[in-house]
């Protein structure tokens, strides 16, 4: 745990690689979220009537209700997309930092 | 951040309501009803069952670790489940499907609010959580900074929470099971403070952790088994359920649209920052992120909880709409037997008159049982977190600087644990016939305002110094509670001045902001030589926070 562990996986380019994409990736799918959800909540404040519109002529199923719906397992499925590629592609490459300042320390 | 503000604005205005109503069972004196004998076998069987896991639990509770964290070996699954339990508590299932009872498309719109946080802890904090802490958040925010005084200040924020949060848990467990079960209230306080006091005191996390779990399924199990039996009266059809509802209801086809959103802007923007930002800052919620093996088992833990919450509310939805019809047509669930006039019980009993009218008693009983013992898991959970702030944080750290040994570490948590249990089960009495629907908002707006602030900076932002945690976390505090003291909910309705004098019942919006300044200003101000060291040791943080290198591991059985 000492200092100059850290000193070289921050030196390893591999590092600075992992830390910008999976930043990149984090902040992309919050932003996704957040837009679409921000947007949403714009249009229940400003256009209420467009969200209770039936999808089609008689149907009882409302453009709000299915936009939400949506977004209930849309949100959902980017968790999945994001737990998905951090416990196989960053956590590898996590692993390959650590292992390579572990032989240089020998 | 100003993505961040800017859902937290679109979080604010859906925010309020929710609040109003999830508040219901807090607010006022409940009827006492006849004794529920379903619901007390059915909680009793709860209750033998969760015994037996502590009995099993205790035998494994050897080390500290054990006893705050389960050892770090719960799964991604389980501790998923877990948290989902602590996320539905009894006013989600009882306030949401009341909402939707009486507002229809609006309750929808609350729910996918509530859940629209979790992704964005996911992928912005549950990893940097994970490999930074251990058994209590402080452990992040005191990772480079002064362990005395920075643990000292995060300890006394937390208890702060737990502390308001355990009055709000006792006296809305009281009232409703003096409601569900027809149990006098003093009997009910004491039964959930001393099953609390025997769960974590002889199980510590595993037992607590369990408990969670066991709840969680029998709450799925049961909305699941109600929204079948109800929606099967429909033949499963949205359209024909919606087109039957829409024409009893009085809001009639306006039930499908958006309805009254924006009472009051500032409170509700107020309420929202509390409420996610809150979520993110509740002691009992981070612990749950340091009970998994690592960052990877966190990560699917958050997908779980989530998988889980975004299936219950939409179960709750199509509860609500069942119930504009099922209950809501039915004079047996009036005062007086006339429809439409006072529900028996208040607004919030919807999915319990719901669960009788489908199922009988049997159900109802069961329903009520799954109440109980969500308020006994959450409590449980409170209970713990407040223990580690006072053993692992005050006791381990701060007065005995890390030279405590586990078995006395463990001891002075177990009795902290029955200290709590007891002022909680005191305060409980005490604040019987008080209205502490302000309570809950407080918990929430201190956990935004004193525990976050200093949290997210020390892990995001380099330059936090042991002197900019401490006046950003006093500041939070003190603010969140002086603008709680003078608001309209304590200083008018608690203490019977005339007028409020300070306008707006939310503390968040005006705490928060107080809270980052001061951090940032006394950060920025700091020049002495130790100010420059902790800002060196970012940068090993940094790596540790990205890395999980020598981050707590599990400890083996």
């Amino acid at each position: 745990m000492s200092s100059a562990m850290y000193e070289r996986m921050r030196a390893n380019p591999k590092f600075q690689e992992l830390v910008a994409r999976r930043g990149r990736f984090a902040w992309t799918l919050a932003f996704i979220v957040l837009t679409m959800f921000y947007g949403f909540v714009m249009v229940v404040a400003f256009n209420p009537a467009s969200l209770g519109q039936p999808l089609s002529e008689g149907s009882m199923l409302t453009v709000g209700v299915v936009v939400e719906l949506f977004m209930f397992i849309f949100f959902w499925a980017l968790t999945a997309v994001y737990v998905r590629r951090a416990n196989t592609e960053f956590d590898s490459l996590t692993q390959e930092i650590v292992k390579e300042a572990w032989k240089e320390n020998k | 951040m100003r993505r961040l503000t800017q859902l937290i604005t679109a979080l604010g205005l859906v925010a309020v309501a929710a609040m109003a109503y999830a508040g219901g069972p807090l607010e006022g004196v409940t009827e006492k009803q006849a004794t529920n004998w379903h619901a007390i076998i059915m909680f009793c069987i709860f209750v033998t069952m969760t015994m037996g896991i502590t009995y099993w639990a205790a035998s494994r509770t050897k080390s500290t670790a054990d006893f705050y964290t389960a050892g770090g070996g719960i799964t991604g699954f389980q501790n998923g489940l877990a948290i989902a339990g602590d996320y539905m508590s009894a006013a989600t299932l009882l306030g949401l499907t009341a909402m939707v009872y009486g507002q229809g498309y609006d309750g929808y719109i609350y729910m996918l609010a509530f859940f629209a946080g979790w992704p964005v802890i996911l992928f912005l904090m549950a990893e940097r959580l994970r490999n930074l802490g251990k058994f209590t958040f402080s452990d992040i925010t005191a990772y480079r900074l002064d362990q005395g005084k920075v643990r000292t200040m995060a300890a006394i924020s937390s208890l702060t929470v737990v502390c308001f949060y355990l009055i709000a848990q006792m006296v809305g467990a009281g009232q409703l099971i003096k409601l569900l079960f027809g149990l006098d209230y003093n009997v009910a306080i004491f039964a959930v403070g001393i099953l609390m006091m025997v769960y974590v005191t002889f199980g510590g996390m595993v037992a607590t952790t369990w408990v969670q779990i066991i709840k969680a399924c029998m709450l799925l199990a049961g909305g699941t088994l109600v929204m079948f039996l109800a929606f099967g009266q429909f033949g499963f059809s949205f359209q024909t359920l919606v087109e039957k509802a829409t024409a009893v209801h009085k809001l009639g086809p306006k039930l499908m649209f958006p309805g009254s959103l924006l009472a009051d802007p500032v409170t509700a923007i107020s309420l929202g920052l509390g409420l996610m930002f809150g979520t993110a800052g509740l002691p009992h919620i981070l612990m749950r992120f340091f009970t998994v093996t690592d960052a990877k088992e966190a990560r699917k833990s958050v997908l779980y909880a989530s998988g889980f919450v975004a299936y219950f509310f939409n179960v709750i939805f199509i509860m609500g709409l069942c119930g504009i019809l099922i209950v809501g047509q039915n004079p047996e669930f009036f005062e007086g037997g006339v429809v439409g006039a006072k529900m028996i019980g208040g607004g919030n009993m919807v999915a319990m008159h719901l669960a009788k009218a489908v199922g009988g008693n049997m159900l109802l009983g069961f329903l009520a049982a799954v109440a109980f013992a969500t308020i006994l898991a959450v409590v449980s959970g409170l209970a713990l977190a407040g223990a580690s702030a006072i053993s692992h944080d005050i006791y381990a750290r701060v007065i005995m600087k890390g030279q405590a040994s586990e078995a006395t570490e463990i001891r002075v948590s177990k009795i902290a644990t029955i200290c709590l249990g007891a002022v909680a089960i005191v305060l409980g009495i005490l604040f019987e016939k008080q209205n502490i629907a302000f309570m809950v908002g407080l918990a929430f707006g201190v956990a935004a305002a004193a525990n976050f602030p200093v949290l997210i900076l020390s892990m995001y932002w380099k330059g936090l110094t042991t002197r900019g945690a401490l006046f950003g976390g006093y500041g939070g505090l003190v603010s969140a509670v002086l603008f709680v003291v003078f608001s309209k909910s304590v200083w008018v309705d608690v203490l019977h001045n005339a007028a409020p004098l300070f306008p707006y019942t939310q503390p968040a919006l005006f705490a928060m902001p107080i809270a980052f300044l001061l951090a940032y200003i006394f950060s920025k101000t700091d020049t002495s030589v130790r100010a420059g060291k902790e800002i060196e040791a970012f940068e090993d943080q940094y790596v540790r926070a990205q890395t999980g290198y020598g981050a707590e591991s599990a400890s083996k059985h």
